[in-house]
């Protein structure tokens, strides 16, 4: 007994051996020397794999680099650092781009969205929440507070507030947009930094059923598109921003009865 | 003869996916499109005839004499393993969009129960050595023809205006189910 063992061990460990040196010669043969510079570049990333640049993954997006085929800046999570390294390593100038971030535009939350008096108890993320009977609050378009943005959030920046809406830590925010991505409601957007007037409601409803369901809710009265020269267009009962007429001078803000659209103070957060 | 019926049976009549259902996860994986069905094929194939060759001679040159045939899973583990690694250095070297185009399925013939499936009914049958390498070739093609087919039925799919629940995976594996009951015809044939 103790000899089979012992045989089958040392069979194993040979063949074993005997296969590695085999590859290990391969290797040496058949290697294919890869740009040192990939490698390099690699480095100087986050690898946090995280896909806000829309490759498969930080090494992917270092290949992509080296053939020309990606922009330095195109890494919004590693921010100035890692553009000027990138940048010097590939000997280029870099480009500058203002960093994408997250909004959130939904400000209905316990208090001021209607609840549809109903009691749930079971698991209480975002998924979950929309299957059954759509969350509970009566506004079929808004933030349904299971905070799956949350929870897909790898860099913590984003928390529920006592109001079960999210918030988002601009200081630890990278701009990789999985929040937005995971909101079932798109109520998450990524807009650049710089921007900062919002309509804070996705509710498509009519006037009345808007009123009824949240007091906060764009209740699609117009009254901030009628003098913005296609600044603001009404789109199924919303007012939409059309960021590129946007004259802040011609809208009415204070106008408007909910506050759903509101200039915030906007933290501007340049990558040069 | 011989070898012609063992290449047939191995090809068509057994064929390996859809006949043994053996490899049912690159079947399904790389079938989207048809070049690269066929160089995930090729690469199996070119794994399947190592494997025969290298299984044949460990089998029963070293495993049989010594009577350690209770090794042989394992061993042909650590073979199929050392291939794959072998033929994965082999087409990064030669074509990269070949590499690119094979990602991750390429590491994954590792543990494609195809090959191991084959392995083992190699050392069950009892073969020799030429009659296992037209076996590993027979298996190899079959499982080429099976991809390449449903490669170019799913390229054909994706113009076609599939009931909304079926799209994607279930229509694959309806698809596969009535390729395997076609190919039941080839039963009776050897």
């Amino acid at each position: 007994m103790d000899t089979t063992i012992i045989i089958a061990i040392m069979t194993m460990g040979g063949l074993g051996f005997v296969f590695a040196s085999g590859l290990a010669f391969a290797d040496k043969k058949l290697r294919v020397e890869e740009n040192p510079l990939i490698g390099k570049i690699n480095d100087a990333l986050p690898n946090a794999n995280c896909g806000g640049c829309g490759c498969a993954g930080c090494f992917d997006f270092a290949v992509k680099l080296v053939e020309g085929n990606a922009k330095p800046n195109g890494c919004p999570v590693g921010g100035e650092e890692t553009t000027q390294s990138i940048a010097e390593l590939l000997g280029v100038d870099k480009g500058s781009i203002i960093k994408n971030v997250p909004v959130v535009l939904c400000r209905g939350g316990n208090k001021e969205a209607v609840n549809k008096n109903t009691q749930y108890i079971g698991p209480t993320d975002c998924k979950t929440a929309i299957h059954v009977s759509g969350g509970d609050k009566l506004c079929l378009y808004g933030c349904l507070g299971g905070g799956d943005c949350v929870s897909v959030c790898q860099f913590k920046a984003m928390y529920m507030n006592e109001n079960g809406l999210p918030e988002i830590i601009n200081e630890f925010c990278t701009g990789c947009g999985m929040c937005a991505k995971a909101c079932l409601r798109n109520v998450i957007e990524m807009h650049p930094s710089n921007r900062n007037v919002f309509i804070f409601c996705k509710n498509e409803d009519d006037p009345k059923r808007s009123k009824e369901v949240c007091s906060v809710s764009c209740i699609g009265c117009g009254i901030c598109a009628k003098k913005s020269d296609g600044g603001i267009e009404m789109v199924n009962n919303l007012a939409i921003i059309n960021y590129d007429k946007l004259d802040l001078t011609k809208i009415a803000i204070d106008k408007c009865s909910t506050r759903a659209i509101e200039v915030i103070n906007s933290k501007s957060i340049m990558v040069n | 003869m011989d070898l012609l019926i063992i290449f047939i049976s191995a090809a068509i009549v057994n064929n390996f996916v859809l006949s043994l259902f053996l490899g049912i996860c690159p079947f399904i994986g790389v079938s989207n499109k048809t070049s690269s069905a066929l160089s995930m094929g090729m690469a199996t194939t070119f794994v399947m005839v190592l494997t025969a060759i290298v299984s044949w001679l460990l089998y029963f040159l070293l495993l049989v004499p010594f009577k350690l045939e209770f090794l042989q899973i394992p061993s042909f583990i650590l073979v199929i393993a050392s291939l794959v690694q072998f033929v994965e250095m082999v087409i990064k070297k030669v074509s990269q969009p070949i590499y690119r185009a094979l990602g991750i399925f390429l590491p994954l013939i590792t543990t494609n129960c195809a090959i191991l499936g084959f392995a083992l009914l190699l050392s069950m049958r009892e073969y020799t050595l030429i009659q296992s390498i037209i076996f590993g070739l027979g298996a190899g093609v079959g499982f080429t023809v099976a991809l390449l087919i449903m490669s170019g039925i799913r390229e054909e799919l994706e113009l076609t205006d599939v009931p909304k629940a079926f799209r994607g995976a279930p229509i694959t594996l309806i698809i596969a189910g009535l390729l395997a009951l076609a190919f039941m015809g080839f039963a009776g044939m050897i």
